[in-house]
């Protein structure tokens, strides 16, 4: 175990560059500015796409952005056909990504980055913490840990939101924990009728009485979020090489040739997004120029 | 949850930093309570006489706003302390708590340990070291919520009209 997520060979030809257009497949609204897409490759099986990747994904005639993977979907005889992608409203692209209608065109470039190397926890502990949507690219965790069950020991979802109505997946957390998944949820603020926790994420760790000798952490969600979790993991035990986080900074090529997602020593895009917390502890506390 | 109520405070890691005699004064002034789910411990305003460590389950800590009820502004799970309004004056709680799940508790006379802190420093010193970590992360934990860092552009934008528009 390096601390660090799967490392992809370098990039060396111009076909990165090119994105092959996908067709949506399907369409389903998460909460109100989420929404989730299953595109299909034309032409067969969609590209091996680890769990903690991302692809950059083209709005025609508008712009492109990075998107992690959320799942591969119809995955009969070993190749997965569909790539699932959940996105949130919050520009010009990724407004016009959600938006896309079943059978229209997307444009898919990759996979690109380190993904989370789920494999590398095995006959450890699986804890798993999202803030907000960065439970989009932790799905494929629990997806992966879930279809290889008895390679784990305890699969801990920890859940941060900001209401009852942003959550995502409400229906699979449910599948998840019938399957035995410790699923726990808080929100930053409660609705009426919310029964469930309400506060922080990093004050569900405690009470979820890690083994932290034994555990692997993955964490995603907004930076301070992050910080603030691995923080208290490690505090907690958890060696800062086991807790791994998914950089999100400014991707434009994927393939570290344009340098705009340089955080210190990484090229995010190449050397992320997941990055493990011994190194991605200092860089985290940069300020931006 | 078994074994003598001063055990219970003995093994339980928030007192970890305590004398073994200091341990046992606290545990003259203890009580081993339950709450059934929706039971509701305290009312905002109400006199702070007690604090709790909650052994099992879950309380919420909630406050009337009008036109929308009790709204919870957290919620405190098990291994949890709950009340500090007790150590400072007016000694009125700011919120109400209500049991959201079956709970059990050690319930703590605060008068009494106040007393008792008043009476020996070494004893209140000790206490305060316990309570201010309490304190400080559960700020810094409202501190990051006000940031509300999970809030779509389109979320933001609508709560700074809000914020505007009152």
């Amino acid at each position: 175990m390096t601390g660090q997520g799967t490392t992809m060979p370098p990039l060396t030809d111009p076909a990165p560059a090119v994105p092959c257009f996908y067709r949506v497949a399907s369409r389903r609204e998460d909460t109100g500015d989420t929404v989730t897409v299953e595109l299909a490759e034309p032409d067969g099986p969609v590209p091996a796409f680890a769990p903690g990747q991302f692809a950059m994904l083209t709005a025609l005639g508008v712009g492109e952005v990075p998107i992690s993977v959320s799942g591969l979907g119809d995955s009969g005889g070993g190749r997965a056909r569909l790539l699932q992608h959940t996105l949130r409203a919050v520009g010009a692209v990724t407004r016009a990504l959600c938006a896309a209608q079943p059978g229209g065109l997307i444009g898919v470039r990759g996979p690109f980055g380190t993904g989370w190397d789920v494999a590398s926890a095995a006959g450890r502990d699986i804890v798993i913490v999202a803030g907000g949507i960065g439970l989009a690219p932790l799905r494929p965790v629990v997806l992966t840990a879930l279809a290889d069950r008895s390679r784990y020991g305890r699969i801990v979802l920890l859940a941060g939101t900001r209401t009852p109505g942003d959550l995502l997946y409400a229906d699979e957390l449910e599948r998840w924990r019938r399957d035995g998944v410790e699923v726990a949820v808080t929100v930053d603020h409660a609705e009426r009728g919310w029964s469930g926790e309400v506060g922080l994420v990093t004050a569900l760790i405690e009470p979820a009485g890690l083994a932290p000798g034994n555990s692997v952490a993955f964490v995603c969600g907004p930076d301070i979020m992050m910080r603030v979790t691995a923080d208290a993991l490690a505090a907690l035990g958890i060696p800062a090489g086991r807790i791994r986080v998914s950089l999100e900074r400014n991707m434009r090529c994927g393939a570290a040739w344009c340098g705009h997602c340089q955080l210190g020593p990484l090229l995010v895009c190449r050397d992320g997004p997941v990055v493990g917390y011994d190194r991605a502890a200092a860089l985290m506390r940069v300020r931006e120029l | 949850m078994t074994g003598t109520l001063a055990a219970r405070i003995s093994a339980h890691p928030f007192f970890a930093a305590l004398t073994d005699e200091q341990r046992a004064a606290l545990a003259g002034d203890g009580a081993a309570v339950a709450f059934a789910a929706g039971e509701r411990l305290f009312d905002e305003g109400g006199s702070a006489d007690r604090f709790w460590l909650i052994e099992d389950g879950s309380v919420a800590l909630d406050m009337g706003v009008p036109g929308r009820g009790d709204q919870i502004v957290e919620t405190l799970a098990s291994g949890t302390v709950l009340g500090w309004s007790w150590l400072h004056p007016p000694y009125r709680w700011h919120f109400g708590a209500v049991a959201r799940l079956a709970t059990t508790a050690i319930e703590f006379d605060a008068p009494s340990v106040r007393r008792r802190c008043d009476e020996d420093p070494a004893f209140g010193y000790a206490a305060l070291r316990l309570f201010t970590p309490v304190i400080t992360e559960r700020l810094q934990a409202t501190r990051l919520r006000l940031l509300d860092l999970y809030a779509s552009p389109s979320q933001v934008r609508q709560r700074e009209i809000l914020q505007a528009d009152t």
